[in-house]
């Protein structure tokens, strides 16, 4: 992780607070506000890669099996790939906390 | 002495745009500004100046434009006034936030309704605290000495900050005035070509104008304000090389006559020279201990300089030219009272808003006012501002 926001001073970001990093977001955890988060039967994946083809943010990622895990620490929560998944597998539930 | 070439206002600060050889103007017509653009545009039609002209379909995107080309490293120019400064409102505030260092001049005119084309300060008042810096000229060779050296201040690396360069609508934008112009060799000696420090840049990308979390907003806003009061170290060593360079030397806040002053007009633009008049008058056959000051640098306020200008003055007397409604002091006039509050033996604060709207303000307005503050001064009348010329 890239070092914490609250912890830095008005004296350490650069010009106008721009980004010379471009794509750094993947360094911090962006999830943390979803409300629901998706989860896989991986009994009823077919493999297809929908969900990952149609994921607004890259949160899901290729697993070893052929199957695809859901990056928590980027997913939002759309829901999208619940919807566009084919075999129905994804469905969306609350957040705990 | 070098040659003078009589020309109206509007072309003299064209020809310095001209000058400074930018590479972008993103611009709409609005009088009294048009003459400027108009200019320009004639200029780069020509040939005569390289530089892309974006007509656009208001001001909202001219603005927009600006923040676009600057962005992407070119000299930026554009101009507006009144109203169109009040359409490009929005993004007033994301250029100097972005550090982009746009130059604009701003035609003075009041601000509708009723409607009126001519010259007030309002327009520029109601854009104050967009963090813009603000100089004044108060004639035609300013408005040329200004805009030239308003692209070196802007784009310092120790500034980085978008000025306006006011010039009161019609009474320079539409005059014909005496101008001392430079060449381009001497502008090429002043004035380097714009090295930003960061850029939109394919080869060498970065994010500009992200979202500022709770955890960063605060920050972000500390380090603008420190950015605008610190760009006052800058102006003041531009305006001392211009001086040095070229033999015309630009102040802060320039000083006429003050000298053993017990009494001192406070003005801002072209009024300053009707005031000059005004003090010589008073002076030389009045035996007055009179004298002016002609505030330059509205933003950064010079507030150090002023405190030093007005020690063992008795009576300061401010002359506004806009209103702001309901509050408790005019705008110069208000921020002056409170830049000389905490200090010691300060003068008497007089607080006069005149010549709005185009109203003219007479060489007699100006002695009527410095009597008036002198009698407003010895009663210590309480009051918060006063309209002069209005009729009651």
């Amino acid at each position: 992780m890239a070092k914490n926001f609250s912890e830095m001073t008005w004296k350490e970001f650069g010009l106008a607070f721009m980004v010379t990093n471009p794509g750094c977001s993947a360094e911090y955890r962006t999830g943390d506000w979803r409300s629901q988060k998706p989860i896989a039967d991986k009994d009823k994946c077919i493999k297809c890669g929908v969900c990952y083809l149609s994921c607004p943010d890259g949160a899901i990622n290729l697993a070893a099996d052929g199957t695809y895990d859901f990056d928590y620490d980027h997913c939002k929560g759309c829901g999208i790939c619940a919807t566009e998944c084919w075999t129905g597998c994804i469905s969306m539930v609350e957040e705990e906390n | 002495m070098a040659k003078k070439i009589g020309i109206e206002v509007s072309l003299a600060i064209s020809e310095a745009v001209k000058l400074a050889d930018v590479d972008a103007i993103a611009a709409y017509p609005i009088t009294p500004q048009t003459h400027i653009v108009e200019h320009l545009s004639e200029l780069v039609a020509d040939g005569d100046l390289n530089a892309e002209f974006i007509p656009v379909e208001s001001e909202h995107s001219a603005m927009s434009v600006c923040a676009g080309t600057s962005a992407a490293g070119a000299r930026t120019y554009t101009a507006t006034s009144s109203q169109g400064l009040a359409l490009m409102n929005e993004i007033l505030f994301i250029i100097p936030a972005l550090r982009l260092p746009v130059v604009m001049t701003l035609a003075n005119r009041s601000l509708s309704g009723p409607i009126s084309i001519w010259n007030d300060h309002s327009d520029l008042m109601s854009v104050r605290d967009t963090g813009w810096i603000s100089i004044f000229a108060e004639n035609g060779q300013e408005a040329f000495d200004l805009t030239l050296q308003s692209f070196k201040i802007a784009e310092d690396h120790r500034v980085m900050l978008p000025i306006n360069v006011n010039i009161d609508g019609f009474t320079l934008s539409h005059v014909i005035e005496p101008h001392e112009f430079l060449s381009q060799e001497e502008v090429d000696s002043f004035l380097p070509p714009y090295d930003p420090p960061l850029q939109l840049n394919p080869d060498k990308p970065v994010s500009m104008g992200m979202v500022g979390i709770p955890e960063i907003y605060f920050e972000a806003k500390k380090a603008q304000d420190v950015a605008l009061i610190e760009s006052k170290a800058v102006i003041k060593e531009v305006f001392q090389e211009f001086g040095e360079k070229f033999g015309r030397t630009y102040n802060v806040i320039e000083s006429y006559r003050a000298e053993d002053a017990e009494t001192l007009l406070l003005t801002m633009g072209s009024i300053g020279e009707t005031a000059m008049e005004a003090i010589d008058i008073m002076k030389d056959e009045q035996g007055k201990k009179v004298g002016l000051l002609r505030l330059r640098l509205w933003r950064p306020f010079p507030v150090d300089e002023l405190r030093e200008l007005v020690k063992g003055i008795k009576t300061l007397a401010v002359i506004d030219r806009a209103v702001s409604f309901g509050g408790t002091g005019a705008p110069v006039g208000g921020e002056i009272r409170s830049a000389l509050y905490s200090t010691e033996d300060r003068p008497y604060v007089a607080s006069f808003i005149a010549g709005l709207g185009g109203r003219d303000v007479t060489i007699k307005d100006f002695m009527d006012m410095v009597n008036l503050a002198e009698k407003m001064e010895t009663e210590q009348e309480v009051h918060e501002y006063k309209m002069i010329g209005v009729r009651e």
